[in-house]
């Protein structure tokens, strides 16, 4: 007799208002509730969340390793667009 | 010949009796928590099994706390240095695990009766239970979903595991009783408005019993003889192997701190 493989998903948790949602790591779970049950026991176990979202595993679609040359290389070279050619005035203090 | 002996004696007033029973089951069924802790099922499983340990410790220690101020000792020797007839829990926190099917159930029927418990003692006339009630009812309510939902999908699994949560439930079925017993130390708290009445409390846990055996597909087991001695020191077998792990230590070095 074969069993099924019990499903994988990827836990999200929100330490605090106006945050996003943060990729915690992933659980084992037979379905959404319980996935959010053992997301909640195992990634806020330390006062971490405030809010924990579950998706299943196979629900995300990722960039291919090997595209990573094509994908992220070319903007190493356009340092033009970090925001770190302005000069801000003394009297703005901290942005 | 004089006979040396490391175990207290205890004042049992009826409030510091009604302390050590709630403690003691606290204390009792979180130690038999902590022994799934690197045997549970899954890696998720062992960390809720051991953070529902540590919730149901830690209400312990407020209550052995509070009992020890009322009684002039400390949490630790309400802990430690009593013996197995000085042990007021439950009969149920004390059964051996049994599978993971039989801890769920165990879980399932104790914390369908300790939550509404809770929820009704944080009107307590006392401030001290009142506010361990607030405290612990915030973390029973979770136990209780976590079993709940662990038993419906047991019951409502495959062939194996419906059979094993039936199992466990006519197993311990016999040791609810006691959930609902009062003595006279106990109705003069209830009569105070110091603790609830359980009497009160046995339809809403029927009932939430019923509504999960039915989702989870299970049968609920007839009422028959039910087991009784845990409030006054009659245990089962089990609990003195549980106190010979759980106080060695203090027994044989009294006092003893980290």
């Amino acid at each position: 007799m074969t069993e099924a493989p019990t499903p994988l998903w990827e836990v999200f948790v929100r330490s605090r208002n106006g945050l996003a949602h943060k990729h915690a790591g992933s659980v084992h779970a037979a379905d959404a509730q319980m996935a959010l049950q053992a997301a909640r026991d195992v990634y806020t176990r330390r006062g971490e969340g405030l809010s924990v979202w579950v998706v299943p595993s196979n629900a995300i679609t990722a960039s291919d390793p090997a595209d990573r040359e094509m994908l992220f290389e070319p903007t190493g070279s356009k340092i033009y667009r970090h925001p770190t050619f302005y000069e801000v005035p003394d009297e703005v203090g901290h942005m | 010949m004089s006979v040396t002996t490391t175990s207290i004696a205890v004042d049992e007033t009826p409030l510091v009796l009604h302390l050590l029973r709630r403690a003691d089951d606290a204390l009792i069924l979180g130690h038999r928590l902590s022994e799934w802790t690197g045997n549970a099922p899954t890696l998720e499983e062992d960390l809720a099994l051991a953070n529902i340990a540590l919730d149901l410790i830690g209400q312990s220690r407020a209550l052995f706390d509070y009992a020890g101020s009322l009684c002039g000792l400390d949490e630790d020797q309400l802990a430690y240095r009593r013996d197995a007839r000085q042990y007021r829990n439950l009969l149920i926190t004390e059964q051996l695990n049994g599978d993971f099917a039989c801890t769920i159930a165990r879980q399932f029927l104790y914390s369908a009766f300790i939550d509404p418990y809770w929820r009704e003692a944080m009107s307590s006339s006392d401030a001290t239970i009142a506010a361990i009630a607030a405290k612990a009812e915030k973390e029973t309510a979770y136990h209780l979903r976590h079993a709940s939902e662990w038993l419906i999908r047991l019951g409502d699994g495959t062939g194996e595991s419906h059979r094993r949560a039936q199992a466990g439930l006519e197993e311990l079925w016999p040791f609810t009783g006691e959930f609902f017993e009062v003595d006279a130390p106990d109705q003069s708290l209830i009569d105070a408005g110091t603790i609830p009445d359980p009497a009160e409390l046995h339809d809403g846990w029927s009932s939430r019993i019923n509504t999960i055996l039915a989702r989870a597909t299970l049968t609920r087991p007839k009422d028959s003889w039910m087991q009784t001695g845990g409030r006054t020191g009659r245990h089962s077998e089990h609990l003195g192997h549980i106190l010979a792990e759980l106080q060695y230590l203090q027994r044989s070095h009294p006092g003893a701190k980290w």
